[in-house]
């Protein structure tokens, strides 16, 4: 009897995954204490000195918290104390906002570039230099200048997104395929009709593929950013968990985080495979 | 006679004869009681303006002592009182005195990090103080000292938790553009600590320290100053023989845990959790190098000062009046247990407690006690600022001449603090300069620049 594909492999990520949680547990296991003490002396320890526990919390305590916090997510206790559903609301939201900025800017200017060839070549020297700094580095100089720090996040998931979706619409727009130009030149389409009815759905995969990448990198540096500015949000919760030097908690935070970027990233999928053509 | 004295007791003097504040037989009897009750509130508050109130009406009426002795022993306190009621309204007066004016902003943003220095200003939410003195205070937990800079300079906070050097680091433009600022209250005395890596624990002498890695939180810090103090003291320069770095608090746990520094001089809870998690022990208490030092303070921008005067008072009188309900040994374990939800301070309530208590577990098997290990005093002495002034100077932050005076007396409000404290029934200091020791070393306010050339090891300017 032979089981299909899809199922064997789902058999194999079940076993590595209980293999990765029972090498987890054993390897967080607490050991005896080492040292002895004074029963008052201990009372005012952790459990880490006196049990051994280990520093690194086990699968059994990330389960047990991640319980604890899908039980409850969204209580507020006031200004910095909310439940982590409200701190990815606030994440996902600045996101979304510095994201649909970066895309108003970059596909308009996206579609220029690859249009016209001066302007590709004007511009080209300031997006190489500009397109390799790090987000983060821009964080001290947008809390300097805007003087908001909810804003400079959003500023810093603006300009660390737009580039990739940039180039990704100039390159896609610059490939579009010259004979399909040339029939629409021959059929006397005008330039505003030209780039919308033959350019842009040509150039829609590359675009999208771009928006994606886009994405992915929107997600990562809000919660570096976030963790800079502290206030609201994933990025300040595992901040502040750090804070309280509390691993397990940070843990669920870079869970979540994942599953998060996992669904930001196949939305877009979806969408690339809606505007995917044949040739 | 002082302010908080009853009138109405001929055996008072009217007019100060001992000591600067006329409170005491002797300047030496004065300094005492300044040190041990200076947070000492008065029964009730009402009480307390009444006596302000009926103290002024007195004096007005009898500029001389012996006159209204005279007065009071021959009718007595009640029978003058009652007198002086008819024709003086001193119900009336003593209400208008106690309304201070209306806060022009009721709502406001106080920033604070999460160390026990920021005890007042966050305690002050959960247990009413700022509500009692009519306001709504949001304390916001603040990811750092330079965004705590930044979001208080950009005006998203409209006071905030400061390291005490910083005010008078931002009013001299160094590390960031030159703003006024101010510091009405210092928040916390005392409360820090050298902690050290297990490994060092036989290795107390500062004189073996060559070579290792320490952390403190901020170049702009009483850390920094007094873990370079107490190095050059022994003979290190920090500069070449140690390396410094500048760590943010949780992240120096970490790396002691996985030796990557050998120990630093943090801000209490941070010290005592190093020790709680069983990776480091307290090699001494800041306090043993300078008994009463400043840590961290409460800031405010000159702006908000000019622009909501009321609300700067009454946050003034709300910080002061937390501060002084902190000093209380009593009340420690109860605000302990207020700070520490993961709303403020976010740490296990044990070590908050052994750090606010002074009972704590020391990393190597013992129990010490020290009640002062940290304490709460307001008043922002001048003389603090002026050394933190000489210690900028020595480590080469300021470059140049500095006019310590003006600045100090610029940064550090001690004037509006002492008026404010008094009204709540305090006892300020009469004077804002005293001269302390650091590490036996007396230090004179009057004469910086001679301290300074004191100091064999400094950075060469």
């Amino acid at each position: 009897m032979t089981f299909s594909l899809r199922f064997r492999a789902a058999v194999v990520s079940i076993v590595l995954f209980a293999a990765f949680l029972g090498i987890w547990h054993l390897a967080t296991r607490s050991t005896a204490a080492t040292t002895t003490m004074t029963p008052e002396y201990a009372k005012l320890m952790g459990l880490t000195a006196t049990q051994g526990k280990s520093a690194m919390p086990g699968p059994l305590d990330v389960g047990a918290k991640l319980w604890e916090h899908l039980k409850q997510p969204f209580y507020d206790k006031g200004p910095n104390d909310k439940g982590l559903g409200i701190q990815l609301g606030y994440s996902i939201a600045r996101v979304g906002l510095g994201y649909l900025l970066a895309v108003l800017v970059a596909i308009p200017l996206g579609f220029l570039i690859g249009m016209s060839p001066l302007i590709s070549k004007a511009l080209d020297p300031f997006i190489q230099v500009l397109k390799p700094i790090s987000p983060l580095a821009w964080m001290p100089l947008a809390l300097y200048t805007i003087k908001d720090s909810s804003i400079s996040a959003i500023f810093v998931i603006f300009i660390c997104s737009v580039w990739p979706m940039l180039l990704n619409t100039a390159f896609g727009v610059a490939a579009v395929r010259t004979e399909w130009i040339n029939v629409a030149r021959t059929l006397e389409v005008g330039t505003v009709r030209r780039a919308f009815t033959v350019i842009l759905p040509a150039a829609a995969p590359t675009i999208l593929t771009g928006m994606r990448i886009s994405i992915g990198i929107a997600w990562l540096v809000i919660v570096a950013a976030e963790m800079l500015v502290g206030g609201t949000g994933i990025g300040y919760f595992v901040w502040n968990e750090w804070n309280n030097l509390s691993i397990t908690n940070v843990i669920i935070a870079i869970l979540l985080i994942g599953v998060v970027g996992m669904l930001l990233d196949q939305i877009l999928a979806r969408f690339t495979r809606m505007v995917t053509f044949p040739e | 006679m002082s302010t908080f004295d009853n009138p109405f007791d001929p055996n008072r003097r009217l007019h100060a004869g001992g000591c600067s504040c006329g409170q005491h037989v002797s300047e030496a009897e004065h300094d005492h009681a300044a040190t041990a009750l200076r947070c000492e509130p008065a029964p009730s508050e009402e009480k307390r303006y009444e006596g302000v109130v009926a103290s002024a009406v007195v004096r007005a009426m009898f500029p001389k002592d012996a006159a209204r002795r005279a007065f009071l022993k021959s009718v007595g306190a009640s029978t003058a009182l009652a007198a002086i009621s008819q024709f003086f309204p001193l119900q009336t007066a003593t209400e208008v005195f106690a309304q201070a004016g209306t806060p022009e902003k009721k709502d406001l943003k106080v920033g604070f990090i999460p160390i026990t220095c920021a005890t007042p200003i966050i305690m002050a939410a959960p247990l009413g103080f700022y509500a009692k003195h009519g306001l709504n205070v949001e304390v916001v937990k603040t990811a750092g000292w330079a965004v705590i800079r930044d979001k208080t300079i950009n005006k998203e906070y409209d006071a905030s938790h400061m390291l005490a050097p910083m005010p008078i680091a931002i009013t001299l433009g160094l590390g960031a553009n030159a703003i006024p600022f101010t510091v009405p209250a210092i928040e916390n005395i005392n409360g820090q600590g050298i902690t050290l890596a297990m490994k060092h624990k036989d290795k107390r002498d500062p004189k073996d320290w060559k070579g290792m890695k320490f952390a403190i939180p901020f170049d702009y810090s009483m850390h920094n100053y007094l873990l370079r103090y107490y190095l050059a003291e022994h003979g290190l320069d920090p500069d070449t023989d140690v390396q410094l770095r500048s760590v943010p608090p949780p992240e120096m746990v970490a790396n002691l845990r996985a030796d990557n520094i050998d120990g630093f001089l943090a801000p209490d809870n941070i010290c005592q959790r190093a020790i709680y998690d069983g990776v480091g022990f307290m090699h001494i208490l800041s306090k043993e190098i300078w008994d009463g030092h400043p840590c961290c303070s409460f800031a405010a921008s000159r702006e908000f000062i000019t622009n909501s005067p009321n609300s700067f008072a009454a946050l003034t009188r709300a910080i002061v009046d937390a501060t002084a309900y902190a000093s209380k040994a009593e009340n420690r374990k109860q605000i302990a247990e207020a700070i520490a939800p993961a709303n403020y301070i976010n740490a296990p309530v044990t070590v908050l407690e052994q750090v606010l208590t002074g009972t704590y577990a020391d990393g190597l098997g013992g129990v010490k006690t020290d009640a002062k290990r940290v304490d709460f005093d307001p008043f922002p002495w001048q003389s603090f600022a002026v050394w933190m002034l000489t210690q900028m100077k020595r480590w080469g932050q300021i470059k140049g001449d500095v006019d310590y005076k003006a600045v100090a007396e610029q940064v550090y409000l001690a004037t509006d603090t002492g008026k404010v404290m008094k009204e709540m029934g305090l006892t300020p200091p009469a004077t804002s300069y005293k001269s302390f020791a650091v590490m036996g070393k007396a230090f004179d306010p009057a004469k910086p620049d001679d301290y300074l050339a004191s100091f064999k090891i400094r950075k060469a300017s």
